[in-house]
């Protein structure tokens, strides 16, 4: 990504018809920042008044519409953290399959990657049905930040997969090759050279796979559930941030202030996640140049 | 990858545990699930979290998910008590029900109509599609926006058997799921008329949200009308078990029946029931 | 290259995590299939397409305008989504000064994180009354397409950004060198490599606008039937799941599941079609 940006610096034949393709460039990027300032000034006009230190650690009081978002967040936390921690490697694996190991028309890679493209158009409601049966009921985890993590997790996995396979495929083939050359396992060239390489791709994945989780109410509500008491273990039900929103703006009369506040903070948290998991990547594309 | 290799055993023994656990937990600690409507959830884990102040033992879960949900939560008794915002059917007899509060269902349109009173019959015409236009029954020149609510639910159910008409003959132009998303759909279209509870109205009107409720058979629309009878268009906000209550649920059903819970009840905007 | 039993290892760790990945599916369709037979049972699968209308309590299943309903939305938001997204990566790869590129990657990463329901809810105060104003009654196919766009729109964005970061730049310098104009160069050269993202991200994205719910089902109107104009209101199969599954009982209950099995079938169809379009066109 980084390369590409010096591009600019290249002079490019300046002719008239290159005029209008900017225009319609940055029209484009100008819609799509306007809309989301719209949406986000939106969130922050209503919410940023009530949000406080209290708000953010303690305990909701009166169905949400007083008190805090302490528990939830927690719950938020503990889910996202199971969702990835059981999402990030089996999509790793899984994408490292699929463009290292696996032939573009092989029929197992086919499968698993027709199948995958399925599962992103399940819609969340249907993982959270599914998830309760499979997890909270055969596997007998009840209504838990576990159900709720793994059901994230099932969610999450397509995007994940996808997304950091696409990664790993444009990093070039001289690395493979060079690296065969010098005679590297492939286990060693797919950790110390591919992986690097294809860091964008995967933290692409991330931000739009720990979003969409992070985003998530349907699934969660059949799974972790909506006790926003302080979970104390993994098989405590906990209510996700999103869901306490969702609870505030559609069933709780005069939960629209505080409903705010939550999205403030989970957009918030966004923001963090998003700029470490850019720094992690970021930090993996300079490994690759000292290594070659 | 280490990890991924690592986790899979541990997953399978935290699952295995799991298992124990949770079927020891029911014995030991005194732990209630409850499950069911979206509208009761708020009232009762406000409820259950007073019941666990008072009980430090006791542990209440309650969860969202539907009134049937309650329903057959409690018959395949993945919950102790169910929670139904709806009159229970014919074919669900051997289920127990505990009214634990009253909710009212009332009419609105938005505040800049200067209509302020619908009869019974313009109602019916109204969202059986007769009338479309405010002019017909008074008001401005302007088509009607109907608002209804989703195939099954409670507050639908209720409407069509007041109104004596059938769920097919609906015309609406919206379809709702949540109160709060039908205020917000009337509030949004100054032509529209819509159905909601008493609670959610009287609160969002009072806030200054642009709805107006209207009154049913000339009685206002009010958790006052309700409580003393007054109002016609009301509903029993229920707890459900399977078989007669023992034990915890017992004790809890008491509890959310008792005069020391009325104040939860009216800060959910919901009304007591009468004695 | 040599195989050695590290190699080995890994491989069958992967093979693990990818039969673990891939299997996830199966499991859902079985569960759908386990859920819908008493419907499909009972009422028959005709029925489905041939009663006269959506109505369960008076034994009625006609699931045609909803099919029809989640094929328009999903159509209209991927048709405004996709060159948007893609402009918006070309965008942050070669017009944009790297300050701008970087934040409006960040603005790409919120949108993609923000709760559905918030999108609802923006679009049923901001959006449904301003169309509501244009042509009553508001909440609209228009109001559901013009969300789900937003909503999917990351997505695309953010895998076409990926993958058109990563065609080597070497092309570029050499488009140069040879006087193409910018444009052209990302027209005829940088797209053409980066064809593979592209397809991917159009993929995901056709499934989040399928699979959406909550914001659907808030902005839509819900009513059932075909629509005749971008601004009357529609039903999902997705927003018909989530309205009525908290309420329903037996057959009614059986028959939202076969709304989530011919939702599923549909993406199958659709991935299909969208690999016989492709056939070695796109990861040649």
């Amino acid at each position: 990504m980084r390369e590409a940006l010096k591009l600019k610096g290249i002079r490019m034949r300046n002719s008239k018809r290159e005029r209008w393709p900017k225009v319609v460039v940055w029209s484009a990027a100008i819609l799509i920042s306007t809309v989301f300032f719209l949406i986000l000034s939106s969130i922050v006009w209503h919410g940023i008044g009530q949000i406080s230190w209290e708000f953010i650690t303690a305990a909701p009081e009166n169905a949400g519409r007083a008190g805090g978002i302490g528990p939830i967040l927690v719950s938020t936390g503990l889910i996202l953290g199971v969702a990835i921690a059981v999402a990030l490697p089996i999509g790793l694996g899984t994408a490292i399959l699929l463009s290292e190991f696996t032939p573009r028309e092989s029929i197992f890679g086919t499968m698993v990657r027709r199948s995958l493209d399925i599962l992103a158009g399940v819609p969340s409601i249907v993982f959270g049905l599914f998830g309760f049966v499979l997890f909270s009921n055969i596997l007998g985890l009840g209504f838990s930040i576990l159900s709720g993590g793994l059901t994230l997790a099932c969610m999450v996995l397509p995007i994940l997969i996808r997304s950091t396979e696409e990664g790993f495929r444009s990093a070039t083939e001289e690395y493979r090759i060079s690296a065969a050359s010098v005679g590297l396992s492939k286990t060693t060239t797919i950790f110390r050279i591919l992986l690097p390489a294809a860091a964008p791709g995967l933290s692409v994945g991330l931000i739009l796979g720990v979003g969409r989780a992070i985003a998530e109410t349907a699934a969660l509500l059949y799974t972790s559930g909506y006790v926003d008491r302080m979970p104390t273990s993994l098989l405590d039900s906990g209510r996700a941030l999103s869901i306490h929103i969702f609870d505030l703006s559609m069933n709780v009369a005069g939960g629209n202030e505080k409903a705010y506040a939550s999205a403030l903070v989970l957009v918030s948290i966004l923001v963090v996640i998003n700029i470490v998991s850019f720094y992690i990547s970021n930090n993996w594309l300079r490994r690759r140049i000292t290594i070659i | 990858m280490i990890l991924a290799i690592g986790l899979i055993p541990v997953l399978t023994t935290a699952l295995a545990h799991a298992d124990s656990n949770a079927e020891n937990a029911q014995e030991l600690n005194g732990k209630l699930v409850i499950t069911g409507s979206s509208t009761v959830a708020p009232l009762v884990s406000e409820i259950a979290k007073r019941f666990e102040a008072q009980h430090s033992d006791v542990r209440i879960d309650v969860q969202m998910g539907g009134s049937s949900r309650g329903i057959s939560d409690v018959k395949q008794k993945i919950s102790d008590i169910g929670m139904v915002s709806r009159a229970l059917k014919e074919n669900e007899k051997n289920i127990m029900a505990f009214p634990i509060a009253l909710d009212g269902i009332t009419m609105i349109v938005h505040k800049s109509n200067p209509i302020d009173e619908l009869k019974n019959k313009e109602i019916v015409d109204i969202y059986t599609g007769k009338i479309t236009n405010w002019s017909e029954v008074g008001g401005n020149d302007a088509p009607i926006t109907v608002v209804s609510k989703a195939e099954g639910r409670g507050t639908l159910d209720l409407f069509i058997k007041y109104f004596q008409i059938k769920s097919s003959d609906i015309k609406p132009h919206v379809i709702i799921g949540d109160n709060e998303q039908g205020v917000k759909t009337v509030s949004g279209n100054k032509n529209s008329i819509g159905f909601v509870s008493v609670g959610t109205a009287e609160y969002d009107a009072g806030i200054g949200i642009p709805i107006k409720p209207l009154p049913l058979n000339g009685v206002a629309a009010s958790t006052e009308n309700i409580r003393n009878g007054n109002f016609p268009l009301s509903r029993k906000l229920n707890l459900v078990t399977n078989a007669k209550p023992d034990g915890l649920a017992e004790i809890f059903i008491e509890f959310a029946n008792s005069k020391e819970v009325a104040d939860i009840i009216e800060e959910q905007y919901f009304v007591t029931t009468p004695e | 290259m040599s195989q050695r039993p590290s190699d080995a290892l890994l491989i069958w760790t992967l093979r693990t995590c990818a039969v673990t990945a891939g299997v996830i599916v199966v499991f859902i369709a079985l569960f759908l299939v386990q859920e819908s037979l008493p419907a499909l049972r009972s009422v028959g699968l005709l029925r489905f397409f041939t009663d006269s209308s959506w109505h369960p309590a008076e034994n009625l299943y006609n699931l045609t305008p909803m099919l029809l309903g989640t094929l328009f939305a999903m159509v209209g938001s991927v048709l405004i989504a996709t060159p948007l997204g893609i402009l918006s990566a070309i965008f942050v790869n070669y017009y944009a000064p790297p300050k701008i590129a970087q934040s409006y990657r960040g603005v790409l990463g919120l949108l993609a994180g923000i709760p559905s329901v918030v999108y609802g809810f923006w679009g049923l105060v901001v959006l449904v009354p301003l169309i509501g104003e244009l042509e009553p009654p508001g909440p609209s196919l228009l109001a559901g397409i013009l969300i789900l766009s937003i909503m999917i729109l990351p997505t695309i964005a953010l895998v076409a950004d990926s993958s058109i970061g990563s065609v080597p730049k070497e092309y570029m310098t050499s488009a140069a060198s040879l006087g193409l104009s910018r444009w052209t160069a990302i027209r005829r050269i940088i797209l053409p490599s980066a064809k593979s993202g592209l397809f991917t991200g159009t993929i995901l994205e056709t499934g989040r606008a399928i699979g959406e719910t909550m914001a659907v089902l808030m902005v839509c109107g819900n009513v059932v039937q075909i629509p005749k104009s971008l601004f009357e209101p529609v039903r999902t199969l997705t927003a018909n799941i989530a309205l009525e599954m908290a309420y329903a009982l037996g057959d009614h209950r059986s028959a939202l599941f076969v709304s989530g099995l011919l939702l599923m079938l549909i993406i199958v169809c659709l991935i299909l079609a969208a690999e016989w379009i492709s056939r070695g066109r796109i990861y040649a």
